[in-house]
């Protein structure tokens, strides 16, 4: 199977951010890292690969910065990588988004696409579905189990409140896939020298854009969301602490 | 032709998913400040007598997009009858649940249309005659205020939880039967029945107490931290679902919209961020008891009270004081 993943690059979950100057998005100077569903993504096209044979390339828009998630990948084992590479990517709704890399893809003839179900910044969990639509691709979305069969694709797919499904597709097809699908494997220190002469494609802004159009949803602002509950916060050495709280449980939560 | 706001409700083998009554909650709260009449479709097959509940809301009208291809649910199938039906009725909002099934069909049909679709939408603003819509950043970080540009139809999801299905105003509505349009080609996809993994040995919906545990814990051999506290509260061990993820502890104590929905006296959360996917899973616990690190972390907008601070400091302190207070 000739496999592509699509790797977001996204702030670090830990860091701390802070709004930009015309409160539309936060501050770039931050920690990043891969969005955390398209590391399962990865993963699991690696293992689709080892097990069927063929090829694993991973792709990603945005900019310069952005290269550092491919690399992990190639050190993963990835065979080569495509940078849309520029500024402006990052700018797009997830229909150009998805419309970049469609443009980017489309003349590879992928057997599957695979994304992440949602970013962890935006978090629009679209792309995938918009990609499917513009390849005119069948898709499935929040997958946790692929398994290849004859004339296709055995898929599980997550439900609500614990329930699941299995579905058939055929390929090719683009899926979404859930965090956890698999566990995650680290690159080795083989893999990571190997990384550097893999083969890396630059697209650049201007090769896709004719595919592009207008964005049809705008950020008016960015804010720190106002609280709805009266939180009662506790803050002192841990003793101190464990003292108050066990005060609140005895005599206001009255649980213990 | 009139603006007018539809709501796309939900059913799934023949139930209406109580969800779709929220959806039709906050299409009536815009409409009122925007004056646009709200109208509900409801696809599927032989689902007339669902209709009838959504026509006791005050709406103006239910459609009923019938087709034997809608008996099961299918993204080709969905996309290619709503399509049709929205392409005539012209409305200029598109409202709907932000389900698993709607992910799944919902940006294909905005694209379909050639439209936008804000997704995941927590409530909305209506300023100065502009529509806005709210939706949580950065894993609830931030909150952003989001826009249409262009022509409708505008499409939008609501978050589940974001307005109160029982606060829906209750009316009467004629009910129309349409006949829904079907592609010539079937279904790509081929689903298989709905079904749970086997039985669970753990029921954390009768729990009064619940110790709850997340990536904070950092690694496995810290739970004994949180099962301490559990056994010293008297109550069980859950997780966040990354926790259970890594396989630390099995699915069964997973907590959250893809896990178990908990409401104990007491639920205490150590090292968990507070995602909406979580939330939606114990935010009904009468009181929240929130250890973070982070004083940002979005947990701290649900607790009852907010401890700032390393979970491994405060912890064993904790356990400490409450084996103390119970004995006392
Ligand atoms: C009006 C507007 C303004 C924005 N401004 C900014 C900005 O200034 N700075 C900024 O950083 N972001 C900005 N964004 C966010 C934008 O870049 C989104 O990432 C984009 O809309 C894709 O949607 P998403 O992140 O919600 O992805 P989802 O649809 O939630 O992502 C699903 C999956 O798609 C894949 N995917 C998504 N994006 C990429 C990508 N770029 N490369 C490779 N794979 C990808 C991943 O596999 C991901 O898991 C803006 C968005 C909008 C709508
Ligand atoms: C479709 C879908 C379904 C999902 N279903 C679920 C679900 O059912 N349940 C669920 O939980 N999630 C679910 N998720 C995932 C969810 O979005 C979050 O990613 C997840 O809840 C985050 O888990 P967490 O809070 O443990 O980890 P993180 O978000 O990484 O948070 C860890 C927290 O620990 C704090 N911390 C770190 N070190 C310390 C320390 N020493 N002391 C104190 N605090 C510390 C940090 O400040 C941080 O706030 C779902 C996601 C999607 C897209």
């Amino acid at each position: 199977m000739k496999i592509l993943v699509c790797i977001k690059q996204v702030p670090q979950k830990d860091a701390p951010l802070k709004l930009n100057e015309s409160g539309t998005w936060i501050r770039e100077d931050v920690s990043y890292e891969v969005n955390e569903p398209d590391a399962y993504a990865l993963e699991e096209a690696l293992r689709q690969k080892e097990k069927h044979g063929g090829e694993v390339v991973v792709i990603t828009a945005g900019p310069v910065r952005a290269q550092q998630v491919l690399r992990e990948a190639l050190a993963k084992g990835a065979d080569r990588a495509i940078h849309l590479e520029d500024d402006k990517f990052v700018q797009l709704d997830s229909t150009n988004t998805a419309r970049a890399i469609a443009a980017a893809a489309a003349e590879e003839n992928f057997d599957l696409i695979v994304t992440g179900l949602q970013s962890d910044d935006f978090g629009a969990a679209q792309t995938g579905v918009l990609l499917a639509e513009i390849l005119g691709l069948p898709h499935a979305t929040i997958i946790i189990g692929i398994e290849k069969t004859d004339s296709g694709l055995r898929l599980k797919r997550e439900l609500e409140a614990g329930h699941y499904q299995f579905i058939d597709l055929p390929t090719p097809a683009v899926l979404t896939i859930q965090s956890g699908i698999n566990k995650l494997r680290y690159a080795s220190l083989i893999g990571i020298k190997q990384a550097k002469n893999k083969p890396l494609r630059k697209v650049a802004w201007a090769e896709v854009e004719p595919k592009l159009s207008k964005n049809l949803q705008q950020i008016e602002r960015l804010y720190v969301p106002v609280k709805q509950k009266k939180t009662e916060m506790i803050e002192g050495p841990a003793a101190e602490v464990a003292r108050k709280v066990t005060e609140y449980l005895k005599n206001t939560a009255r649980v213990i | 032709m009139a603006d007018t706001i539809l709501v796309v409700a939900e059913q799934r083998e023949g139930k209406l998913n109580r969800v779709s009554l929220e959806t039709i909650a906050g299409a009536q709260a815009i409409s009122k400040e925007t004056g646009w009449p709200v109208e509900v479709v409801l696809a599927g097959s032989d689902i007339g007598s669902l209709a009838q509940e959504l026509a006791a809301k005050a709406v103006a009208r239910v459609s009923v997009l019938e087709a034997p291809a809608l008996t099961t649910y299918t993204s080709d199938a969905y996309v290619f009858a709503l399509k049709q039906f929205i392409q005539e009725k012209q409305p200029k909002l598109v409202l709907f649940p932000h389900t698993y099934q709607v992910r799944d069909f919902a940006p294909r049909l905005a694209l379909a249309l050639d439209r936008s679709l804000i997704s995941d939408a927590v409530g909305y603003k209506y300023e100065n005659g502009r529509l806005l819509f709210t939706r949580q950043m950065f894993q609830g970080k931030f909150a952003a205020d989001v826009s249409f540009a262009g022509d409708g139809p505008w499409l939008a999801t609501f978050q589940i939880g974001a307005f109160r299905g029982d606060q829906a105003e209750a009316g009467s509505a004629p009910v129309e039967n349409v006949t829904a349009a079907v592609s010539e080609g079937s279904p790509r996809v081929t689903p298989h029945e709905v079904f749970q993994e086997a039985k669970q040995a753990v029921d954390l919906s009768q729990s009064e107490v619940i110790v709850a545990v997340g990536r904070g814990i950092k690694e496995q051999k810290n739970l004994a931290l949180a099962e301490e506290l559990a056994k010293a509260l008297g109550g069980e061990v859950a997780a966040s679902r990354p926790i259970c993820d890594n396989g630390w502890l099995p699915l069964e104590r997973q907590i959250g919209s893809s896990g178990q929905t908990v409401a104990p006296k007491l639920y205490v959360a150590l090292g968990i961020s507070g995602a909406i996917q979580h939330l939606v899973g114990m935010k009904g616990s009468r009181t929240i008891v929130a250890i973070n690190k982070d004083p940002e972390a979005p947990i701290f907008e649900i607790a009852d009270v907010g401890v700032v601070g390393n979970l491994f400091d405060v912890v064993p302190a904790l356990t400490e004081e409450i084996k103390k207070a119970k004995s006392a």
